[in-house]
Order: structure tokens, then sequence, then C-alpha cells
């Protein structure tokens, strides 16, 4: 197979407000604003940045749980977006998804095993003896006696809830797995418990992740590339060891230094960001980062940056550490916010 | 006793065996099991633990803003200026809650009245424990509000909780639990519904707070890293229990307590390594329904030996100013 096995282009989703029939221009929100990534197979590729930064929208986009405004996602060369129904169905094998909450992202009233069997159910009848094998080959799969088959969710511990989120999103054996902040909500403890099963599972089955995350620390742990978003764009995408070592964009060195470190000797100089992320329905001109930015020069208030590949493999949307060689037109985007 | 070697006047909040349980249906839950630790004037306290470990029950036991229906404190002692708040009036309770003893709690949106403006809570709260008039009470939210740096606090005061940002929403509860400059400040998970940058900046806040008005402050969170930027003393909880308590430099550089080692070392650090499997604490925490026999921590303790699964170890000195509730904590420690 050649190609990567994803490849999102120039993803774009605006939510309009309300629904002005007789209005000529509804203002919307710019969630997601020209996006464009690949993931190879095998590969964990994060997406981190901070709340309304469009990161979970990009995850529904993915999964075409939501359709896009603009631009494509490609699954080994083929559009989704352009899909049918059935055509749909059968590409949503290769896909899965996992939730953030444990707790909601499971039916109450289904025991463990029906939850992590039916989406096999969805394309294949099952026997009873089928059904329980398969639960039984998953819970195993996941670090889950086969016993548990028969418990409800509300009877398991959040740890445990969130591998039943897992197992069920192995059952169809997908080749990429969409996980959004799918740690965040569980206990330290129980987190490094489920990154290591996420890690396990990689290594024996060669699943690709797109995992969504704000928490740094875990990011750095898994990723093998890292995308950091602003305000539905993304401003830089890189190895992980490098975006770690070397952050290149002023926000991404920001969101670095915010995090909190657990070594009490580190002393912090100070406050690594002022001011909060501005709304998406308005967002500034230019970059969007710049009312925060403290490198920000004129031209960032009046041109978006394009992301601009660097010698180390990364690509970073900045027009003081990351200039253009030449003059960029201005794009589509600013003219539809320039009048 | 243990730990109670500093002068009793440094001693600001003596808590001691404290004991809370919560009634269900069938079954009572032992959700404290005997606590005790002090607050010293004027210091951060961190008090850190999973889920369910009884970081949040403490300090509603402290303040007694338990569901009245469903839990109790049915032991212990809540010493503050001598007097023991378990056996105050609810009258008198009130007086020493928001005044004194001021809280903040994790989501800011649910603590803060939606129908009242932020200018108008905070003053209530000034109105209610001094006898200051409506105008001068505004007046005190406005600079309490300046205080916590929100920018344009003449216009925010207007404000109703809606028409803030999270991060807003936090600093103007922080205004409101400073407001009647308390001894002590209790706050429960203040920064973990926030975004890191505004985390970063909702935590020099509280310590710049601390340093400028002397107030104590008893900081809960599940969060190490928020521990050792802010806190000079911790406390490490588990199943009811406090397992290790020490200043943190000494927490962090040698743990005494395998629950502390545990939870340390699962935390991802990239200096041990990228995509490697991290240390699991196997198992999981026990039921607090059941009596538990010997150490709680036994069963996913690597320690363990048979001693821990027949007595319960008390928090005992090994060193000074740390103290943990471990048989083996002199082997742990060099581990």
């Amino acid at each position: 197979m050649t190609g990567p096995l994803l490849k999102v282009e120039n993803l774009t989703k605006h939510y309009p407000l309300g629904s002005g029939i007789f209005k000529k221009s509804i203002p919307v929100i710019r969630a997601v604003e020209d996006v464009t990534f690949s993931v190879e197979a095998g590969e964990t590729l994060c997406i981190v940045g901070e709340s309304g930064c469009g990161k979970s929208t990009i995850a529904r986009l993915l999964m075409r749980l939501v359709e896009p405004t603009g631009g494509r996602v490609l699954i080994d060369g083929t559009d989704i977006a352009g899909l049918k129904k059935d055509a749909l169905h059968a590409w949503r094998r290769r896909m899965q998804m996992v939730f953030q909450d444990p707790y909601s992202s499971l039916n109450p009233r289904l025991t463990a095993g029906q939850i992590i069997t039916e989406p096999v159910e969805n394309f294949e009848r099952l026997s009873r003896k089928q059904r329980n094998a398969l639960a039984a080959d998953l819970l195993q799969k996941v670090g889950m006696s086969p016993e548990m088959m028969h418990r409800l969710p509300s009877e398991l511990s959040g740890g445990q809830r969130q591998r039943l989120g897992i197992a069920r999103a192995l059952a169809l054996k997908p080749s990429l797995i969409i996980a959004d902040e799918a740690v965040s909500a569980l206990d330290v403890s129980v987190q490094a418990q489920i990154l290591n099963l996420l890690l396990d599972l990689q290594q024996q089955m060669g699943i690709a992740f797109v995992f969504i995350s704000h928490d740094l620390g875990v990011v750095e742990h898994i990723a093998h590339r890292v995308a950091v978003m602003y305000l539905g764009r993304i401003v830089e995408l890189a190895p992980s060891e490098a975006l770690f070592a070397k952050p290149v964009h002023p926000y991404t060195e920001a969101l670095i230094a915010a995090a909190p470190v657990p070594d009490p000797t580190r002393v912090r100089l100070e406050v690594p960001l002022e001011g909060e992320m501005p709304s998406p329905i308005n967002p500034p001109k230019g970059c969007a980062f710049h009312p925060r930015c403290p490198l920000a020069i004129e031209r960032c208030r009046i041109e978006v940056p394009p992301l601009v590949p660097m010698a180390d493999g990364r690509v970073v949307a900045c027009h003081v550490r990351a200039p253009a060689e030449r003059q960029m037109q201005p794009t589509h985007v600013d003219l539809q916010l320039g009048h | 006793m243990l730990m109670r070697e500093s002068a009793e006047d440094d001693v600001l909040l003596d808590v001691r065996d404290l004991e809370t349980h919560f009634y269900g249906e069938e079954s009572v839950t032992r959700a404290l099991g005997g606590v005790s630790f002090q607050v010293k004037k004027g210091e951060t306290l961190g008090v850190v633990g999973e889920s369910g470990c009884g970081k949040s029950v403490t300090a509603l036991s402290i303040l007694r803003l338990l569901p009245k229906l469903t839990a109790r404190t049915v032991g212990g002692e809540v010493r503050f200026h001598g007097r023991d708040l378990l056996d105050l009036s609810d009258r008198e309770m009130r007086k020493i809650r928001g005044h004194r003893i001021a809280m903040i709690f994790q989501e800011p949106m649910t603590s803060l009245n939606p129908v009242y403006t932020v200018g108008r809570q905070i003053a209530e709260a000034v109105q209610i424990h001094t006898n200051a008039t409506h105008s001068t009470a505004m007046a005190k939210a406005e600079e309490m509000l300046r205080l916590v740096r929100i920018a344009d606090p003449e216009r925010r005061v207007n404000n109703y909780p809606y028409e803030m940002s999270g991060g807003m929403r936090q600093r103007a509860m922080i205004a409101m639990a400073l407001a009647c400059s308390p001894e002590l400040l209790i706050a429960d998970e203040p920064t973990t519904a926030l975004d890191v940058t505004i985390q970063a900046q909702i935590l020099r806040l509280i310590v710049d707070l601390k340093e400028r008005t002397g107030t104590a402050v008893m900081f809960i969170t599940h969060d190490l890293g928020v521990v050792a930027e802010t806190c000079q003393r911790v406390i490490v909880m588990y199943a009811g229990r406090i397992v290790e308590q020490a200043a943190v430099t000494d927490l962090f550089a040698r743990p005494a307590h395998p629950y502390t080692q545990g939870l340390m070392r699962s935390v991802p650090d990239p200096r041990r390594g990228r995509q490697r499997r991290l240390p699991e604490i196997p198992g999981i925490v026990p039921s607090l329904r059941e009596p538990i026999v010997g150490c709680s921590f036994a069963p996913r303790c690597p320690f363990a030996i048979d001693i821990c699964r027949e007595k319960t170890p008390m928090l005992r000195d090994v060193g000074s100013s740390h103290a943990a509730a471990c048989w083996r904590a002199e082997e742990v420690m060099g581990a």
C-alpha cells in the first residue's frame, strides 16, 4: 500500500449561529479552518490545544459524525465525504472512536459483552456462541477477565469502563482509532494502565491513533508526531521529540511552559501567557494568536501566516519565527474577514 | 505526639482523628477513617490522592458542608483557634464559614448563582460578615475583582456568571472567597476544569495573593505537578486515610509510602523514555463499605509482607517532618 492511511486536506467546519432565512449573512463559529495533515499506518498523531481550539470537531469530522464545510478526508485515498450511506458504513469498519467519558459513552442497559460485540453485529449475524467467544477475546485483549461480560457498566470502575470503550473500538479490527481525550477523566494510576494498553495494542496490531488531548505530559509520552491547534488552525506540526525539545511557534512554547511539572525544585519564572483564547465567532484578523503573542509584529495583525515547512520536518505558521520566503497573497479567509 | 513538634501557636487548624461515614440504603461507606493533620498559619498545604480517597470529604467535613441526610462526621475534632468546629451551633458555624475559613470549588459555574451579578454576590458575602453598607460592599467587590486581576472591574461587577469565561469565573470565586480576608482558604481542585495556560495564571494568582494576605491555603488536587508548584507541605491520602505527609521537596525526592511512589512513577515523564510502558499500580482502590483488615494498600503493594495484611500501619515519623503509614517505609525510601 502506498500513501498515508489517513489524509486530511484543507478541512474546514463552520457552524452557523441560528438559521437566517432572510438575513444575507449569518455569523458562523469557525471551529476548524483549513486544516491539513496525514497519518501513516501504525503511527500516533496527537492533536493538542485548549478548549475551543477545534480538536474535538476534527474528531467528529474524521468519523463523519458532522459534515465538513470544506476540504477532504481521505482514507487509503478514498474521500469519505463523497460516500453514500452504504459505502460509508463499510468504511466505518476501518475507523473507530474512543470517547472521553466512560460513563456517558456506554449504554447503561447493555452488558459489557453486548456493548463490545455490538459493532460487529452491525455487519454480520453472530450466534450466541460466536458472540461469547468474541466478547471473551476482546475483554482479554484489554486486560479484563471474560467473566466481566455479564456485568453492567454501573458495576464497573472508571478504568474498566474505559477498557470496555477500547474493546468496543477494537471489535471491528480497525486500522485507525480516534481517541478524544480518552484518558483525561481517569486518575493517574488508571491513566497509566490505559496508556500502556494503547501502546501494547499499537505494537501488536499496528493500529494508528489520532489522539486528541490537552495533557502535554500524556502527549509527549505516546505521540510520534504532534499537531498544535489554536482557534481552529494548526499552528505547528512536528515530530514529537523535536516539538518538545524546541518548540518554534510562540503558542507551542507557552503551552509547554504552562504545563505544571511534578518537580518542586523547578522554579517557574513567570506566567507563560496572559489573556485568554478569543471567540471563534469573531476571530482576530491576521494571526489569531497575535493579541496574546509577545513577538507580534505589524504583519501578524494583517495576514494569516501560512504553514511553512522547516528543515527538521516540521511546519510552523508564524510570521516571526517561520517567515515565508515571499509575501503570500491574502487567503480566501482574509478577504471574507476583511470587509 | 507525632508531628506536633511545632509550636502550638503556629497551628491554625488542627484536625484530629476525623471520621466521616456515608450512609447508603444497605451499607455504610467509611469515607474518612481517622484523619489527623495540621495547617500552619500562612502555609500552603497540599492534599493529594485519587478519586474517592477522601480529600474532598475532608474539606467538607471541616466546613460541615456534608449532605445532612446521607453523611455524618462520627468522630474526631476540628480545632480552629482552640475551639472544636464540630461542637459549634449552625449559627456559629455560619459566622466562620466564608469569613474566617473560605472555600473555592472545581466548577465555578455551579458554585456561582446564575441569576445574580458577580458583583452582587461578592458584596453579599461581605455584607453577611461585616456591617458594610450596600455601596461600600459593592466598592469592595470591585476592589476584589481588581485584586484578582480581572480586566475592566468597573464593568465586570455588573456581569452575570454566564457572561464570563471559565478562567474569569474562577477569579471571581477567588475574589469572593478572599473578600472577608479569611485566615484559611480551602481550594478543592480549583484549576482542574481550566486549560493549562489559564491554570498557570490562576495558580500564580493564588500563590501571589497568599503571599500578600498571609492566608493559609489547603490545596486539594489530584495533580502532582500542581502540588509541586504551589505547596510547601503535602499530605497524601489513600482509601480514607493519610498515608504520607512531608515537606514538598522531601516527598518528591524520597517518597516513603509505596502508594506515593507508585503515583509518582505512573505520571508520564519523558526523562524516563517515550512510548515505553509506564510503571502501573496494579488493581483498583478497595471498597470502603467493608472493613479493611491490615493496610488498605497491601493488595496492590509490591512491598507487602504478612504484617501488612494483618495490622493497619499508623502514621509514624520516617525523617524530620516526614511521616508515612507503612511498615516498610525505610525500605521504600531506599528503593
